[in-house]
């Protein structure tokens, strides 16, 4: 069927005068595929199916918004933690404010310097998952990284890793617009943590494409920057193999768009993968959407989707979930819950969770909740002397507690949940 | 042997759940054709045949310009294909859009003209044209009291209704109860101020074929302050081969009032699909109420997929005034494709509308099947409770929408849908869509099967009951819900529903 009118112009505009950069021939192969894939498939607009609650334009635009920079006087997250940092600037890596690339058990290379090596082992992920993570549904903006990322960085991680490996992104210009494009290997039985802050750009488009081998184990923990006027889309693309876990946590604070984009597939038996995120959001010009996608193509899986949003003046929370069970992935367990606290009349949650399943034996259910905050529970702490808006932020500070639970390092959660109460505590 | 004899159940799905389901829909009991003669008009569709379909009902020029609107808006829209149903394209222009009876040529004056082979056909189905104090086949009816026991049927065969009992006695209540074509006729300031109002000619695909070529339907009026004396029933036969099957009905329930709709339908086995696309619209005025129950039980095709119905309906009820509310029941065992998403309104303040659904899918039937609940109005309330039941190589979708408007405060829906799958070949799918504009209101979704009510569980415990007994009476007790909301006519498709747990489901 031909594409909407819509959907070519905004395409043509989009990809006039673009630069795909230059690489080996696997490289330029990969890149010129999705650039087909792109004009095939057509940039998202508001129109499409699944971009009913979030409206692309912004993210599609051939020039970005600008964002006015903003100076967070909190400190950078996880300090206190012994890391490799790899910094970016607007979306462009600095070398000099980065730690040296080396830590046991990774090797960590400069997605530029990948891309030039003929025989590369990132070869067989860069873009392959995104491609493979097409169908069902078409993610147009993910190809679209693939053909036009600028850089970014690929990691083989070969035993367990010596520490955790922390993408740390600045926002150093009004009107940057980044791609970035991260490419993980957990080789059997490795281990790795990645972190990832900061809001990067004006707008931004990142990707991460992850090999969680048999054995492995991916913890990955990502706190989106704070109160700044970025337009986000990120995407995620795993593949989990047998007896591996895959983990991972968002925080969002503000930002006046963020489309987070999960799409895990369940290659092999007995393994576990978590989603889980917590946004708060303040003011009409905030829009939040967690977008999850998770395939269950083998015996004994566990998946789980958590996902709690506090919105207020006028904000907005998507979640879309879906949990797929194909043919013969029998004794799956699959959760997904996705709630919404609305402080005030004007903040809206829209929800779209999904089950599709094609095998019996398997236990799948979910929830989605969304209200105001439970007034018998402010009067009990009032009740008791706490004062209204400290009891307020007690109760929403406990609502998102459920989705901080699913990160397992508890030094890493503790310090979320500081910066989480310090933000509600500001916007009271 | 079916393909549900072979199957391996998973443990802890309940053996009586999955020999219900196979009672249900092993042999088509309804699959016999009456050999009666039949005028068609021309195959196809366009301008001449919605002219002749007006023509046939003799309605007046603004009724045929409406349908012609439609007919034109038709033309420029395409089939939608959101829906999880996989399904060969079908030629629009290769259906009869009108099969009459001959012996309907001259509209019978009263139920004793009508041609005695179609009052046999619906003697047969269980659904005499009588005006009897009780429906027959309803087991244990004849104990119940006659006074409150009747229900007044309009029969519709193929394209035209070919009677419908109890007029008179309806009539000295203020009820109106007739065919749509008779209403047109009699009461077009009704038909006109309604029509449309709740399903725009242009609302979708289907729902616009049908504004074009609707041939006959049933029309429902209570007027304020009635509570209707008896129940109403619809009951649609699909006779004549390579036919559609397009009615229309509207029902309005004025203020204050009450009515208790009930609708059946079935048809031939065929080796060939057959189109049904109906529309149904419910106005309901302040302090009113209407229940509406369905067994849809068209032909589902064989187990290999050949022939069957498609059924593509769009029904809708408004609840425009404060305080009223609706009632949709459904239970779907028939129909090759099923897409149906009854729905309520939610105008008026403090209306309430509440969707009950069992959807049963075997062999290589397809159902895709839903509601949505639109929140307009304060301290509007909805309640969806839905059960998919997939075997054989069926898919099941229960698709949904709740959604609570900015001005909708202190509104509340609570919604649980579970599924079963019985047998590895087969899909059960859940499409909810949520969206929540103001704070005020709460929307609880839930679709998980594990969670029995703990305060239920420890009430049965504490009587003495061991934890799987009390699982079991809870478990059972929710499924029940659904079908005691259906009404006494419908008691024998309840009884063989009735041994349907919803033990082992997955989600």
């Amino acid at each position: 069927m031909a594409l909407a009118k819509l959907k070519v112009e905004t395409t043509d505009a989009r990809l006039s005068g673009v630069v795909v950069p230059d690489g080996a021939a696997w490289s330029n192969a990969v890149r010129a595929d999705a650039l087909s894939r792109v004009r095939q498939m057509g940039l998202p607009t508001k129109r499409d199916e699944y971009w009913k609650y979030t409206d692309p334009a912004s993210l599609t635009t051939a020039e970005p918004s600008s964002a006015a920079l903003f100076v967070n006087d909190e400190g950078p997250l996880f300090e206190a933690v012994d890391r490799v940092r790899i910094v970016f600037v607007d979306g462009v890596f600095d070398a000099g404010a980065s730690d040296d690339l080396t830590a046991e058990g990774v090797e960590i290379e400069r997605l530029a310097d990948a891309i030039q090596t003929d025989i590369h082992w990132a070869k067989d992920l860069y873009g392959v998952l995104e491609t493979r993570g097409q169908t069902p549904v078409e993610r147009p903006l993910a190809a679209l990284n693939t053909a036009l990322a600028t850089d970014g960085v690929v990691i083989r991680v070969t035993g367990k890793a010596a520490k955790p490996i922390n993408f740390i992104y600045l926002h150093k210009d009004e009107n940057s617009d980044a791609m970035l494009h991260n490419v993980v290997k957990v080789e059997a039985g490795a281990e790795v943590t990645i972190l990832e802050t900061g809001p990067a750009a004006a707008r931004f488009s990142k990707m991460l494409e992850v090999e969680v081998a048999d054995g492995a184990t991916f913890h990955h923990v990502r706190a989106q920057g704070r109160d700044h006027e970025r337009r986000a889309v990120t995407h995620c693309f795993a593949r989990i193999g047998a007896n591996a876990t895959f983990k991972s946590f968002t925080l969002t604070f503000n930002g006046v768009l963020t489309r987070n984009e999960c799409i895990l597939e369940i290659v092999g038996d007995d393994s576990v993968a978590h989603v889980a995120g917590a946004c708060v959001g303040d003011g009409k010009d905030f829009h939040h959407d967690d977008t999850v996608f998770v395939t269950h193509d083998s015996l004994n899986c566990e998946s789980r989707q958590v996902f709690k949003k506090v919105l207020r003046n006028g904000a907005t929370g998507v979640f879309q979930g879906k949990i797929l069970v194909k043919a013969g992935a029998q004794k799956t367990d699959g959760y997904q819950i996705s709630q919404s606290l609305l402080l005030d009349e004007d903040s809206q949650f829209l929800a779209k969770p999904e089950l599709e399943i094609y095998a019996d034996d398997v236990a799948c259910s979910h929830g989605s909740t969304s209200g105001a905050i439970d007034e018998t529970a402010l009067f009990y702490l009032r009740s008791r002397g706490v004062p209204h808006d400290e009891a307020r932020n007690l109760l929403t500070l406990s609502f998102l507690a459920e989705s901080l639970e699913e990160i397992d390092d508890a030094g890493l959660a503790e310090e979320l949940r500081d910066r989480l109460e310090a933000w509600l505590a500001r916007h009271s | 042997m079916t393909a549900l004899d072979i199957v391996e159940v998973k443990e802890g799905v309940d053996q009586d759940t999955v020999d219900a389901v196979k009672e249900l829909s092993g042999n088509y009991k309804y699959g016999w054709e009456t050999e009666i003669e039949m005028e068609y008009a021309p195959k196809g569709v366009n301008t001449d045949i919605v002219r002749l379909i007006s023509d046939k009902n003799e309605e007046p020029e603004w009724m045929t310009e409406w349908r012609l609107s439609a007919f034109a808006r038709w033309e420029q829209i395409e089939e939608p294909t959101w829906a999880m149903v996989d399904y060969p394209t079908i030629d629009f222009q290769d259906i009869y859009y009108y099969a009459r009876p001959k012996s309907m040529e001259v509209k019978p004056k009263s139920l004793d003209e009508v041609d005695p082979k179609l009052l046999a056909t619906y003697a047969k189905l269980g659904i005499p044209l009588k005006e009897q104090a009780i429906l027959a086949g309803v087991e244990g009816a004849e104990d119940m009291p006659a006074e409150g026991r009747k229900v007044a049927v309009d029969a519709v065969f193929d394209s035209v209704s070919v009677g419908t009992t109890f007029q008179a006695e309806l009539k000295k209540a203020g009820v109106i109860f007739c065919s749509i074509s008779e209403a047109i006729r009699e009461h077009p300031e009704l038909v006109k101020k309604y029509l449309g109002t709740v399903v725009p000619a242009s609302d979708n695909f289907y729902a616009t074929l049908n504004s074009a070529v609707f041939s006959d339907g049933s029309f429902v009026y209570i007027p304020p302050g009635v509570r209707c004396p008896m129940e109403l029933s619809t009951y649609f036969r699909i006779n004549a081969e390579n036919t559609g099957q397009f009615e229309r009905t509207l029902i309005i329930a004025d203020k204050g009032s009450y009515v208790s709709y009930l609708e059946g339908c079935t048809a031939p086995k065929r080796d060939v699909a057959q189109l049904h696309a109906a529309v149904v619209e419910i106005i309901i005025e302040e302090d009113a109420e209407v229940k509406y129950s369905t067994v849809q039980n068209w032909y589902p095709g064989d187990e290999n997929g050949v022939g069957g119905i498609y059924n593509f309906v769009t029904k809708r009820a408004d609840c425009r005034g404060a305080r009223s509310k609706v009632m949709w029941t459904q239970v779907e065992t028939g129909s090759a494709i099923t897409w149906k998403y009854p729905s309520c309104i939610l105008r008026g303040d403090e209306s309430q509308g509440e969707f009950y659904s069992i959807a049963i899918a075997n062999n290589m039937q397809q159902a895709d099947t839903g509601t949505k609940m639109v929140h307009l109005g304060k301290n509007t309330k909805s309640r969806i409770v839905s059960k998919g039941i997939s075997a054989g190589k069926a898919q099941n979708t229960y698709r949904g929408l709740v959604s609570m408007h900015p001005k909708a405060k202190e509104s509340r829906n609570y919604t649980q849908c579970d599924s079963l799958l019985i047998g590895d070949k087969c899909g059960a799918h859940t499409v909810p869509y949520i969206e929540v504009r103001n704070n005020s209101s709460r929307v609880e979704h839930e679709a998980t099967t594990s969670k029995v009510d703990d305060d239920q569980l420890f009430y049965c415990r504490s009587r003495g009951m061991d934890e799987e007994e009390a699982v079991a009476l809870v478990v059972n007790g929710f499924c029940k819900e659904v079908l005691q909301a259906l009404p006494m006519e419908f008691a024998m498709e309840a009884q063989a529903l009735v041994a349907i747990s919803l033990e082992g489901s997955v989600g």
